[in-house]
């Protein structure tokens, strides 16, 4: 029988994942994805000081190798080629998008320059082309970063790294010179609730925690705990929270050394408005008290507010996968209806339309989740496909498709001579490598010119 | 700092972590699982996930443990890696 072909859209872990299980089942899969370079967050999410957690590519290359997946960068569905039209040619589409777009917080001042989205800061040090030439302002000497998750301590810590810290890592090289010549030296960490729930997780704390030249704050009645906290604290499964409360006790209680760079936490504390005119000068902190019952605490103002001067906000307080033609959307949780990864529309299943990764499940979860989601959505596919006609034709190429249309894709072959030529880059300037942002350099790497080497 | 599976996984081996491991770096023998250091990219996935609370970060390790470290490391280049959940050694075992 005639193997039946599917298409994922995205490169990123859940992709990946998903096409591994589709390809042990003798799945041809076509991988779609906007950017010239395949790995989705793992190239423009994770840190570029996290260097091992990045090491996870080399996975992600070998089921890119496989002889069964065909790999089409520079090829943004929704643009290029529509989700109507792949579910007609292929016998299955399989949305693994991700959740790119920052969530607002809904508060005055929000739009002012000087507020920024902790995807657009994280994809411009990361060289996402999306984000080239942000617009960062490093002039003043306190930065606030909204939200208490993972990404906020990522983007805490870029923003108070000394220059040598990030010298040898992949950073982009125009963010690397902005934040060498930054005078931000503070940065106020704010989470709405308390420390029991900060999502971060504690070896990321304890990282911070270490950092030569970086003194970390926080004041002690920040950790009271009221008794409903106090009772979550103590739930069997908290027990990352346990971790993090013991961390936060020992740096209050630590003697304040004095320090060129500080991070301060502040819990119970929500932003109210960003305030300047013209740019941001300062943010409004409205106090909260948490209401509920242990493990659903919720935070609500309490009319105490406070003023902190700062040239730069960074909200890191969770994404959205923004709307894709032809596919339903949640807009209030950011993802896509599924069941076990079908697409559903009104709680009908959508025949042949898949979802995985964070538009499937939000935007929470390491990359190691993306595994058991993408073999899930996989699981899906093939069950659908058991037993019944390959629909799609065998004489169907994308690859004459995207000609007709004067769409320059970048295959695989292209990508691993994007690769080679950073890294190439890299090993002059003494870094794994160093990414190309433009997406004109990219391209001209792709098809192995010479001339992508001169504009990184 | 190594991620690795301790004496609590002997016997037990529920492999919930083998499911969330993005690297395939859990590799067992007929007791329990180990964490080979060489392809690990400690993204700890597996630790809140394992039931009997087996697995470590090695500077959480209680000093009784610290053993486990060179377990693993020694143990699991030497067993076929697994990549896929087992059936749980214990009877009764989710
Ligand atoms: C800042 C940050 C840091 C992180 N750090 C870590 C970490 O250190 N360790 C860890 O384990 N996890 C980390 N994570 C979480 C991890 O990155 C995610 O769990 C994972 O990347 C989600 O995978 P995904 O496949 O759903 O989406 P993504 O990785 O976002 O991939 C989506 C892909 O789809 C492509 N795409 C989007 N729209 C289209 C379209 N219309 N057409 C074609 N292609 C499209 C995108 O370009 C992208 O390549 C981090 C997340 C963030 C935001
Ligand atoms: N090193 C790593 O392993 C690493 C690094 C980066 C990211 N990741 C992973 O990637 C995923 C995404 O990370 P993330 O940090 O974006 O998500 P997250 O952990 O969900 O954190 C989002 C934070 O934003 C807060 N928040 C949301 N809305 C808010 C509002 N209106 N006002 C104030 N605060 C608000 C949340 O507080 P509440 O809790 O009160 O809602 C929470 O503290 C996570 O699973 C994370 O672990 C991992």
């Amino acid at each position: 029988m005639r193997a039946p072909r599917v298409a994922i859209v995205g490169s990123g872990p859940s992709a990946f994942y998903a096409a591994e299980e589709l390809l042990k089942a003798g799945v041809l899969v076509d991988m779609i994805e906007r950017l010239p370079t395949p790995f989705g967050l793992v190239r423009s999410g994770v840190a570029p000081d996290h260097p091992k957690i990045k090491a996870i590519t080399a996975a992600f290359e070998k089921i890119l190798a496989a002889p069964g997946l065909a790999f089409y960068g520079n090829v943004e569905v929704g643009r290029d080629l529509d989700v109507r039209e792949l579910a007609e040619l292929y016998d299955g589409l399989v949305l693994a998008c991700g959740a790119s777009a920052d969530a607002p917080l809904g508060i005055d001042g929000e739009e002012l320059p000087g507020s920024l989205g902790a995807g657009a800061f994280v994809g411009w040090y990361n060289g996402h082309p999306d984000h080239r030439g942000l617009a960062v302002p490093l002039g003043a000497e306190r930065a606030v970063v909204v939200g208490n998750g993972n990404v906020a301590l990522d983007v805490a810590r870029l923003l108070l790294s000394p220059p040598e810290r990030l010298a040898a890592t992949d950073i982009a090289a125009d963010a690397a010179a902005a934040l060498a010549a930054s005078r931000v030296r503070e940065v106020h960490l704010l989470g709405r609730r308390g420390p029991v729930q900060a999502s971060f997780t504690p070896a990321e704390l304890r990282e911070l925690s270490r950092l030569e030249g970086i003194a970390v704050r926080v004041a002690p009645e920040d950790l009271e705990l009221d008794p409903a906290c106090q009772i979550e604290l103590d739930m069997p499964h908290a027990d990352n929270a346990r971790k993090t409360m013991k961390l936060l006790c020992e740096i209050a209680a630590a003697p304040p050394r004095p320090a060129a760079r500080r991070l301060h936490l502040h819990f119970r504390a929500v932003p109210a408005a960003l305030l300047g005119r013209g740019a941001v000068e300062g943010i409004r902190i409205a106090r909260t008290v948490l209401e509920g019952p242990p493990a659903r605490r919720t935070a609500s103002p309490t009319g105490e507010t406070f003023d902190l001067a700062c040239g730069l906000v960074v909200r890191s307080t969770g994404f959205r996968a923004p709307p894709l033609p032809g596919v339903p959307g949640d807009a209030r949780s950011g993802r896509v209806p599924n069941r076990d990864g079908r697409v559903t529309l009104s709680g009908r299943v959508l025949p042949g339309l898949y979802v995985t990764g964070w538009m499937k499940r939000g935007p929470s979860g390491v990359i190691g989740t993306n595994r058991p989601c993408g073999q899930e959505t996989a699981r899906a596919v093939i069950a659908d496909l058991a037993g019944r006609p390959v629909r799609s034709d065998p004489g169907f190429r994308l690859d004459a498709l995207l000609a007709g249309r004067r769409i320059a894709f970048v295959d695989r072959e292209g990508w691993r001579r994007i690769d080679a030529c950073e890294r190439a880059l890299g090993a002059e300037a003494g870094k794994p490598r160093q990414k190309l942002v433009d997406p004109a350099a990219l391209l001209a790497a792709a098809r192995g010119r010479a001339e992508a080497a001169a504009v990184p | 700092m190594a991620i690795v599976v301790t004496e609590a996984c002997n016997g037990c081996r529920y492999t919930e972590c083998v499911a969330v491991c993005p690297a395939g770096c859990f590799h067992a023998d007929e007791r329990m699982v180990y964490i080979d250091p060489a392809t690990c990219i400690e993204c700890r996935a597996c630790i809140p996930v394992c039931p009997v609370q087996a697995i470590y970060d090695e500077e959480d390790l209680p000093g009784a443990l610290s053993g486990w470290v060179e377990i693993n490391a020694t143990r699991a280049p030497l067993l076929p890696a697994v990549e896929e959940k087992l059936p749980p050694l214990k009877a009764g075992a989710a």
